[in-house]
């Protein structure tokens, strides 16, 4: 169905994203009360979510800020989980490239993975959509999702800090994380890279300020990169002769 | 488990937020029509499938609950997590069978 305004185009987005805050719900709730158990009180997690807005990345700091690592080991890891997010940004360009500066600016600090996975759907199958019938569309993916994000971090903080420690909820985040790898895990090449970095991290533990974990991230890189190299030549060598 | 100093939390707080949206930003809004170089691109699309499964190992391995002694509870509910979002591609679902399958197994044998 071709749109006809821009406002068509948020409301559909909107509607589009609705499933989406059944994960994003839970998960602002489970930041929310591991922050809580961390230590944080609301505004402090409050403005983790508002200003940062980026589940795994605030994830990973929470988790390495309880271990004491150093704050550079915090902050680079946490971006380099976030790093998909550029990889969505350098997607996006060709559709919302010419939309004036500050919806850019908007757009980017709403880029996760909900509006990036609707909206290149979205502008893929309808190319005819005007630049800002795709910036409402983009921003329409976000109405609910973000609002959702920020409260459910707030009931968690308030929900968390009556849960006394005993309940044993320390292993919940590192399940959080195995959770959110399954469904990532989608080619060999995938499966290659959390392997290796599995098995490096493991090994990397000897290395001081959590320094292994840095390691493990660029070998799993480097073997995910490899292997998919090796698969795409692989497969047009088998190619070729037909 | 500590607590974290404030300084920290808001230095990483501040940095993470500039961090962020310099990643989402760069792109969109600054090299609006210039393309990455394939290398990069192929390295960057294995940063999650690699950071996070490396800072999750070693808390699977050693957990803190037990003062990092390895345990098979946890052991089994890290798998039973892995395999759930493997198969089901359900963040929800993967969650939700690795907590039962953890505090199942510390309550009959915990």
């Amino acid at each position: 169905m071709p749109f006809t305004t821009t406002k068509s185009a948020f409301w559909k987005g909107f509607r589009d994203s609705a499933p989406f805050i059944l994960v994003s719900g839970p998960f602002g709730l489970l930041f929310g009360v591991l922050a809580a158990e961390a230590g944080l009180i609301v505004p402090e997690a409050f403005a983790f979510s508002m200003a940062v807005f980026a589940g795994s990345a605030q994830f990973t700091a929470l988790q390495l800020m309880q271990e004491n690592a150093p704050v550079f080991i915090v902050l680079i890891s946490a971006l380099a989980v976030n790093l998909r997010v550029a990889m969505y940004s350098a997607s996006l360009t060709p559709y919302l490239g010419s939309a004036p500066l500050w919806q850019r600016a908007l757009a980017a600090y709403l880029t996760v993975d909900q509006a990036y996975a609707l909206s290149i759907v979205q502008f893929e199958n309808e190319p005819k959509m005007t630049v800002p019938q795709r910036m409402a569309y983009f921003f329409g993916t976000n109405g609910l999702v973000a609002p959702v994000w920020m409260i459910a971090t707030i009931t968690g903080v308030l929900v968390g800090s009556q849960i006394p420690a005993s309940w044993g909820l320390d292993f919940v985040l590192p399940l959080a994380f195995l959770a959110m790898i399954g469904p990532m895990l989608r080619t060999p090449a995938h499966l290659a890279a959390c392997f290796a970095a599995i098995v490096t991290a493991l090994f990397a533990v000897v290395l001081p300020y959590n320094l292994g974990l840095i390691v493990a991230g660029l070998v799993g890189m480097m073997v995910g990169a490899q292997v998919e190299l090796w698969l795409e030549q692989r497969k047009t060598k088998v190619e070729v002769p037909q | 488990m500590t607590t974290i100093d404030p300084t920290i939390l808001w230095t990483v707080i501040i940095g993470l937020a500039i961090g962020s949206f310099g990643l989402r930003f760069a792109f969109i809004g600054l090299m609006a029509n210039r393309t990455m170089p394939a290398w990069l691109m192929r390295h960057l699309r294995y940063t999650a499938v690699a950071i996070i499964p490396a800072l999750v190992a070693p808390l699977v391995a050693w957990p803190t609950p037990t003062g990092g002694v390895t345990s098979l509870p946890h052991l089994l509910a890290a798998g039973v997590t892995l395999a759930v979002g493997l198969l089901s591609k359900n963040v929800l679902a993967a969650m939700a069978g690795g907590g039962a399958t953890l505090f199942g197994l510390l309550y009959l044998f915990g």
